[in-house]
């Protein structure tokens, strides 16, 4: 269908696969994005909160028309048992600032508007286009691709692998294994849509102002997993999330989960009387640093989701794609510029130019997370929460009984539940995986 | 306000969803057995959209309609060879209005 050659080819229209193809097309490279949703953003799902710093450096003015829902100036993190929550809030006047840091976004809508930016850059962007199949050249160099449209292959120096975090491509052509069930988390979301003054008057908000909530607890049944409460505009995107691996083990059905966290009482009231409007789901890479793959080879180079690029601690993964899709864009036009071949050694740079970002020097801080929560989650996410509950509640519920005896009743629940040998090594352990 | 959410069936959640569906070409097979894995058998509880259930049998079907294209079954169960497990066709599939 195509028989011009291409300077870059970009499997996959979301964060990084727009981050990529904007960053080189507007140093002038020729770039063919294909896409197999209907539009950008029919096949992409989050939760979605947005880092405004990342985006600046690819689109410095993006606040003048990228469609952004509120920005964020109070943050909860709540740890639930099945009739409570406890909490840490975080609000402040401070992120009421010219530029604001973090958004929440609607992704259908968001990637549309970014997928226009990539074109207005001078990228060929075709939609309703699966890429079938990496083609190689006789030194098993990747020298373009198939897809199920008719027409042969389409040819260019470099292919970008930003197809995700259950793309196919990758695995199937052997240059990165599939996630394995402990790497990779399920979570589901409903979008519940409520007049915009109903939600500011919920969440205490006015204009544009937003809240978002993070949830661990007995919601996940002993899983490790996080639900979310999100507030846009006009609707609360609510989810949750735990591992595949739990999942499989605990033969848990996802939306049993999420209707549980919907009738919780401490959520309940926030989304009374809404109308939902859409039930997504989507994996969401957990592996972290030591699950992240070979980066780049000859003709190629994988970027966001595809690469594991996020971080699960920190809830931050659109960023990590945004910026690896950059970083592996701006090296391949470095390379480019000095009329280099797109060899395994030349795009070694893309790598060397994320190892010095954020993106792995975060990851690589929470390398012992991840198997840390595998192996403990029924402690960290239904043990813990319950007694901290019931502490709670003992210190807070006036009745008669003397103060020293209510400290003993508590101190005594947390040593009957995990001995004092447990609540010390689950502490270091926890401190160690967090340094 | 009154406070009334109460339970649905994952079918009404499916129903609010936009699928452009592609007849006679599922995207996702389960190969024939005679009695199902762990795995598989999981997923007659794990997949979000409900694609698998258990037949008269007590074998695991799939029909890929609501899918979702999240990826759960296949990296619980393409590995082993159990499902066989592609993209639709481009523009066909789940369009998710708000993702």
């Amino acid at each position: 269908m195509i028989e011009e050659k291409f300077d870059a080819i970009v499997i996959g229209a979301g964060m990084s696969g727009n981050a990529a193809a904007y960053t080189m097309a507007s140093h002038g490279l020729k770039v063919l994005q294909l896409e197999r949703g209907e539009y950008p953003g029919s096949k992409n799902v989050q939760g979605a909160i947005m880092y405004a710093n990342m985006l600046e450096k690819i689109i410095p003015d993006f606040r003048d028309d990228a469609p952004l829902e509120r920005h964020l100036v109070e943050q909860r993190l709540w740890v639930m048992d099945d009739t409570s929550h406890t909490g840490i809030h975080y609000r402040s006047d401070d992120f009421n600032e010219a530029k604001p840091n973090r958004y929440t976004i609607i992704r259908a809508q968001f990637d549309k508007w970014f997928s226009r930016k990539v074109r207005e850059a001078g990228a060929t962007v075709l939609c309703e286009t699966t890429v079938t199949e990496l083609v190689r050249d006789a030194k098993d160099r990747v020298v373009g691709v198939r897809t199920d449209r008719a027409g042969g292959a389409i040819f260019a120096d470099v292919v970008v692998l930003a197809e995700g975090v259950s793309g196919l491509l990758g695995p199937r052509a052997g240059l990165r294994e599939i996630p394995k069930p402990q790497t990779v988390a399920l979570a589901v979301k409903e979008m519940h849509f409520l007049p915009e003054e109903v939600i500011e008057q919920r969440f205490g908000l006015k204009g544009d102002e937003g809240c978002v909530i993070e949830a661990v607890g007995t919601t996940s049944r002993g899983m490790a997993g996080l639900g979310f409460l999100y507030t846009n505009k006009e609707s609360i995107s609510l989810g949750i999330g735990c591992l595949v691996s739990d999942f499989a083990a605990m033969m848990e059905s996802p939306y049993v989960l999420l209707d549980a966290l919907k009738n919780h009482p401490s959520i309940r009231p926030l989304i009374a009387g809404s109308e939902v409007k859409e039930y997504a789901a989507h994996l969401i890479p957990e592996g972290g640093y030591k699950a992240i793959p070979q980066l780049f080879g000859d003709g190629w180079v994988v970027v966001g989701d595809a690469a594991q690029l996020n971080n699960a601690v920190h809830r931050e993964g659109s960023n990590l794609a945004m910026t690896s899709g950059r970083i592996a864009a701006e090296a391949i036009v470095k390379v480019k510029s000095r009329n280099g071949p797109m060899t395994k050694r030349n795009l070694a740079l893309y790598k060397a130019m994320l190892d010095k970002s954020f993106v792995v020097k975060d990851l690589r801080k929470y390398k012992d997370m991840p198997a840390l929560l595998h192996t403990n989650s029924s402690n960290f996410f239904t043990t813990y929460p319950r007694l901290m509950s019931q502490a709670a509640q003992n210190f807070m519920r006036v009745d008669g009984t003397p103060k020293i005896e209510k400290e003993k009743a508590t101190t005594a629940a947390f040593i009957k539940a995990r001995s004092r040998w447990g609540l010390v090594s689950d502490a270091v352990r926890l401190a160690f995986a967090w340094r | 306000m009154t406070i009334a959410v109460t339970k649905s069936r994952v079918e009404d959640k499916l129903y609010q969803n936009r699928y452009l569906v592609d007849p006679g070409r599922p995207h996702i097979t389960v190969r024939p057995h005679e009695k199902p894995s762990a795995n598989l058998l999981a997923l007659t509880h794990v997949c979000p959209a409900k694609c698998y259930e258990l037949n008269d049998k007590g074998q695991v079907e799939i029909t890929p309609d609501g899918c979702m294209e999240c990826g759960t079954c296949r990296i619980l169960c393409e590995t082993s060879g159990e499902i066989e497990w592609n993209y639709p066709r481009g523009g066909f599939g789940v369009l998710f209005k708000f993702g």
